[in-house]
């Protein structure tokens, strides 16, 4: 295993993807994301990586000029934040459904207005049924090990899909810390050349992203569903060979103190490490609580969600977006769409925070744990709660 | 864990301090974190950066909120806000300024451990320009060795090149002959 730097997050993606070879980039700086472009664009300039930068004047452009270019055969990246997000939507549509495995890393930002440049899960919510794989990582070494993981994934023949590489914009983005990055024959190890199943060739003419009459679209979008789900498999394969090559272990579901526990927080990104201090300050008044961070959210991995939680009894579930007018936010209505008719069935209470770049404190998760031990011992608890918001 | 909490102004290299220090930690073999005050940045307004160092994994992201160590570039800082705020009291105080230890005690009503050096009357000196961010790690060193200054100067030269390196470097050792240092007043 390589030796552990000091180094921002977003330097050390940018580097992880110079390493992967990458052949062209295209991308629009917006912030919290612009030191991984910025960086990328150094490298290219300077003549250390060998890749096509081109700058374009809107993320719209930047996700049409992905597309183009992956559909050539190039292995291609950009980067993106909340808005920028919401400008290229109608391609980030696209490039699945012409099966283009594009890499996009999004520093997780809230969507405006009030314009806000800090960090929530807005900008993750607004994609969820765009038809990419959809990892969120946890901190600035997993965004280093996801980029070798997401080229491999999004190019393996049975996928074929784009993938965005999630991360909390700020805490994580702009965080120098500790990251083991891999050596040159490890990433050669782990991720083969890209052979693209098709592609667009002048001695070879085929025509893309065509109109699809009544006759076949809905057989098209199954088609595009089924083999997103059926990516599960390939991501757990990818996280096999990269246990054995640099040896760290990571899961679709990640637990922390699921072992014991019988009360346990469901959450995405960064928040799961602050959460672990809460989880052992718990532990110090004696109670046993845990952890259980879904790493994968498209393809949401049901199963491995239902054994992780199969032994809850208060669950509580943690959204960093809101779903506007609707029952329940994001993670919360996956989760019980997941557990309705399982035979798991904890009680449920569910909790939003860290909106907008709101702080989240140790003692915000031992308040949410409270609520859960409450909610065991029959205690009426609000069903959703908004934690740190002030009245 | 050793929390940091650095102050200084847009432009005094307040955040590029935290990151040094965090890099140094982590070339030593220890865990680390460096972040800035999250948000738009301007010359000369009041900007606070943020570090932890570990042994271990750190498990937090949240803003520092009770430092171990404090660490004020700039003087000035001290008449318009509370530098030593959650301050641990059996923490530390840096401070950049020609006053006495004593003095600053006073002025910050910080009753912990206080270590001063004249970062500004030293970086003129010795690198001719008021910039006192390397510095003052010099000061920190002498009063808490939580890294090896040689890792610290290795990073230095590192990122800013032998020429300003160097003198950074000189002028960070000569801060950490001069710091004065006034132990808790608690004993």
């Amino acid at each position: 295993m390589g030796k552990r730097r000091g180094v921002e997050s977003s330097i050390a993606m940018a580097d992880a993807v110079a390493m992967c070879d990458v052949d062209a980039i295209a991308a629009y700086p917006i912030t919290p994301q612009t030191h991984i472009v910025e960086h990328l664009s150094e490298l290219v300039y300077n003549g250390e990586l060998d890749a096509e930068f081109v700058p374009v004047e809107s993320e719209h452009s930047a996700m049409s000029a992905c597309c183009g270019m992956s559909a050539a055969g190039a292995r291609t990246f950009t980067a993106t934040s909340s808005q920028g997000l919401l400008l290229m939507n109608e391609i980030v549509h696209i490039v699945p459904a012409m099966r283009l495995p594009v890499v996009m890393a999004v520093a997780n930002r809230a969507i405006s207005a009030p314009i806000s440049i800090w960090n929530d899960h807005g900008d993750l919510a607004s994609v969820r049924d765009t038809g990419w794989l959809q990892i969120v990582a946890e901190n600035g070494q997993e965004c280093f090990d996801m980029m070798p993981l997401a080229f491999r994934v999004a190019e393996d023949k049975r996928v074929h899909l784009p993938i965005m590489v999630h991360f909390d914009g700020f805490i994580v983005s702009h965080m120098i810390e500790a990251i083991a990055y891999w050596e040159p024959e490890q990433v050669k190890e782990f991720l083969p050349p890209f052979e693209p199943q098709i592609r667009l060739d002048i001695h070879n003419p085929v025509a893309m992203g065509i109109v699809g009459v009544p006759e076949i679209y809905y057989e098209t979008r199954l088609a595009q569903h089924q083999a997103l789900l059926d990516s599960l498999k390939v991501i757990k394969e990818a996280f096999d060979d990269l246990e054995r090559i640099v040896g760290r272990r990571y899961n679709v579901v990640e637990t922390y103190n699921m072992d014991k526990a019988e009360i346990a927080l469901v959450m995405m990104g960064s928040l799961s490490e602050t959460a672990m201090s809460a989880v052992k300050a718990m532990k110090e008044k004696g109670i046993e609580v845990g952890i259980i961070r879904p790493r994968v959210w498209r393809p949401f991995p049901t199963e491995d969600f239902l054994a992780a939680v199969k032994n809850v009894k208060a669950l509580g579930l943690v959204d960093r977006a809101f779903t506007f007018g609707g029952h329940s936010h994001p993670l919360a209505t996956e989760i019980k769409s997941v557990l309705y008719g399982s035979p798991v069935q904890p009680k449920i209470a569910e909790f939003t925070l860290g909106i907008g770049g709101r702080d989240v404190k140790v003692e915000d998760i031992v308040g949410m744990y409270g609520s859960l031990v409450d909610m065991l011992e029959g205690k009426d608890v609000p069903r959703i709660q908004y934690v740190g918001v002030r009245e | 864990m050793i929390e940091f909490r650095f102050h200084g102004r847009g432009g005094q290299g307040a955040v590029t301090s935290a990151e040094l220090l965090a890099q140094s930690a982590v070339a030593d073999g220890k865990y680390a974190q460096a972040f800035p005050s999250f948000g738009p940045e301007r010359r000369g307004a009041p900007v606070q950066a943020f570090a932890r160092i570990h042994h271990g994994p750190i498990h937090t992201r949240s803003k520092v909120y009770e430092p171990d160590v404090v660490l004020v570039l700039d003087y000035s800082l001290t008449a318009i806000m509370d530098v030593a705020a959650g301050l641990k009291p059996d923490g530390l105080l840096v401070v950049s300024t020609s006053k006495t230890p004593e003095e600053v005690r006073k002025d910050t009503g910080y009753q912990g451990r206080i270590a001063v050096a004249d970062g500004i009357g030293i970086a003129m000196e010795v690198i001719g320009r008021p910039i006192n961010n390397i510095t003052m790690l010099g000061a920190l060193m002498k009063a808490s060795s939580i890294v090896p200054m040689d890792i610290l100067g290795e990073l230095v030269v590192g990122r800013f090149g032998e020429k300003i390196g160097s003198k950074n470097i000189a002028a960070m050792k000569k801060a950490f002959e001069d710091t004065k240092i006034l132990e808790a007043a608690n004993g």
